[in-house]
């Protein structure tokens, strides 16, 4: 097992090599000076030239990077190009709002998926089967964008059942918090429900079909029991790994409906700093993204590998 | 995905050509029902001139805010006038090319690093999959938003950069398990080029995953560029298009919510003709769930 951590963490280094030059390059790829951006109208050659050298983009490319990355490692992500403010900051202060959502998105999925997955798996080709099934795909066919203006049409400004907008921070008043996180936590949670529900039904249709469930009837096992205690532990170790990528994915996941939502979140803090050109932030929240998602692989990783002793670490 | 490996072993020896598609379309609905959905949609962003009842971009102020079921606009019209119908049928125009181009570049880049790796093996396998791991890690959303912002929505192929790792993988897996059965070992014994055995040999037994990996990333792609019109990176107004078509709609939803919801449920028909083809042909390839 050691060997095993060991031999995967030092893989990670390659791709965490290329991840940052990925990154670091990401501001040198995209069109127009950022000294432009920041000065406005004062244009000077002067004003540009210091602009450059405060920025460090007078050396050449790679002393950049070995700064670039001395500075992140150290925390220091840069400033946002149009509002000043530190990026490790604007990032900070918004990622509250994007994990409460992710998380009750990922709770909803799960809450619908086990039971309804297990049900379909245990009443293979039934109605309830083929309507599970049929939502599986049809779950992740619907833009999430527009599941969230359904729902905001339908639920809030017609119903009036959920505010629109505005985020509550849980431990302010979690009443209130849930209530606002509802919609855009359904609307998110879709797609997920549907990839979670159909690696329910598949690994527990597998796993019904092994030796150990027939002996835990043969010997007199309830069938809810054998389907509940001794099949369902086994069947959701997949849904565990593509539930640690769904964590990983949170931030990329929350894009959309953040947009949607206007959630103050860290996904719509990457599409607005898109559209005001912000770079210095987009590449931090692209960094942020994935080295979260690396996180995730990994752990999922480890923790599959403990799950099922079967898996073997050569 | 991770089924593609047993689609080869479990299927014994190796077919010379793939499955035919009709074949499997005769015995299982669901590809039937898929394929021919997704025939339906080609035809209609093939047919559009020709059957579209208005000129979708044609305005008509007096007659704007129909409701869907007006006589001459069966689905209404928005608040230009424009004729409701004939914009989604010319919207298919729009996002169909999308998903053809997008899954181009994602198969013959994904699949030529794929077979790459796969076969040679060794310290280019190594050195070639991390640098689809840290493709993958990137969050593929955002880049896409940052790279269509930055460089115009003619950059539609971010969509397909995106595919790149998948198909990447999916290859890799497959030639890995084919590189070892006895056919493969026989046809090098006999001294065949690594070009032909590539050629010959394993590229028609990669047709089938590969094929439900298309279905399904050609749904994917839909929805990204759904996703990119929707925040107003994609086709400029006044060219029909599905996303940027409810962005507007979402302006009128408390009084004329069809102009955001019947684009919306032309993107989701779409995108679930494809997944329901892409599903259904992993189901009837893969033998494990065929019993």
């Amino acid at each position: 097992m050691t060997t095993y951590v060991l031999r995967r963490l030092v893989l990670m280094v390659p791709v965490a090599f290329l991840v940052t030059v990925g990154v670091f390059m990401l501001i040198h790829l995209t069109p127009g000076d950022p000294a432009l951006i920041i000065l406005g109208e004062d244009r000077s050659p002067q004003a540009i030239a210091q602009i450059h050298q405060e920025l460090g983009l007078d050396k050449p490319l790679y002393v950049q990077y070995v700064i670039w990355i001395d500075n992140v490692v150290h925390g220091d992500w840069g400033r946002s190009i149009t509002t000043h403010e530190p990026v490790a900051g604007a990032i900070t202060e918004r990622l509250p709002a994007t994990i409460e959502l992710g998380v009750v998105a990922l709770i909803w999925s799960l809450l619908v998926a086990i039971p309804l997955g297990t049900i379909a798996a245990v009443r293979r080709g039934s109605v309830v089967d083929k309507l599970a099934t049929g939502i599986a795909v049809a779950g992740v066919s619907v833009p999430n964008f527009f599941i969230g203006i359904v729902l905001i049409f339908v639920l809030s400004v017609s119903a009036r059942l959920f505010p629109f907008g505005g985020y509550v921070p849980f431990f302010q008043d979690p009443w209130e918090s849930l209530r606002h996180v509802a919609l855009p936590a359904i609307a998110l949670g879709t797609a997920g429900t549907a990839i979670n529900m159909r690696f329910t039904r598949s690994s527990m249709i597998e796993v019904l079909g092994l030796d150990y469930i027939r002996t835990a009837r043969a010997k007199g096992a309830s069938w809810r029991r054998v389907v509940f205690i001794h099949a369902l532990k086994n069947a959701l170790i997949p849904v565990v790994t593509i539930v640690g990528l769904q964590i990983g994915g949170i931030i990329e996941g929350a894009v959309v409906t953040e947009t949607v939502f206007t959630w103050p979140g860290v996904g719509r803090l990457a599409v607005e700093s898109i559209f005001n050109r912000d770079y210095t932030v987009v590449q931090g929240v692209v960094l942020l993204a994935a080295f979260s998602y690396m996180v995730a692989n990994l752990v999922v990783d480890l923790v599959y590998g403990w799950l099922d002793p079967r898996i073997s670490y050569a | 995905m991770s089924n593609a490996p047993a689609i080869v072993a479990a299927e014994g020896p190796i077919r010379r050509r793939p499955v035919a598609l009709l074949e499997l379309a005769r015995k299982n609905r669901g590809v039937l029902v898929g394929l021919a959905l997704v025939a339906v949609l080609f035809l209609v962003a093939l047919l559009a001139p020709v059957i579209s009842p208005h000129d979708p971009i044609a305005t008509e102020p007096d007659n704007a805010y129909l409701p869907p079921l007006s006589p001459g606009h069966a689905l209404g019209t928005d608040e230009l006038g424009r004729d409701q119908i004939s914009r989604i049928l010319w919207g298919a125009r729009i996002s169909l090319p999308v998903a053809f181009v997008a899954v181009a570049v994602g198969l013959v880049a994904g699949g030529l690093i794929g077979l790459i790796s796969g076969y040679a093996g060794g310290l280019t396998d190594l050195l070639l999959m991390r640098v689809i791991d840290a493709l993958l890690a990137f969050p593929a959303l955002i880049l896409a938003i940052a790279l269509v912002a930055a460089l115009g929505p003619s950059l539609r192929i971010a969509i397909g950069i995106v595919a790149i790792p998948a198909y990447a993988r999916l290859v890799r897996a497959v030639v890995l398990q084919l590189k070892q059965m006895e056919f493969v070992v026989a046809t090098r014994s006999l001294g065949a080029t690594p070009v032909r055995i590539v050629l010959r040999h394993l590229i028609p037994n990669l047709m089938n995953p590969v094929l439900v990996q298309v279905s399904l990333s050609a749904g994917f792609a839909i929805l990204a560029e759904a996703v990119l019109s929707f925040l107003g990176l994609g086709a400029q107004p006044p060219t029909p298009d599905w996303g940027q078509m409810i962005t507007t709609g979402r302006t009128f939803l408390p009084n004329d919510p069809w102009l955001a919801i019947i684009p919306g449920v032309a993107i989701s028909i779409t995108v679930y003709s494809f997944n329901l083809l892409g599903d259904s042909l992993r189901d009837a390839l893969d033998p494990r769930l065929r019993r």
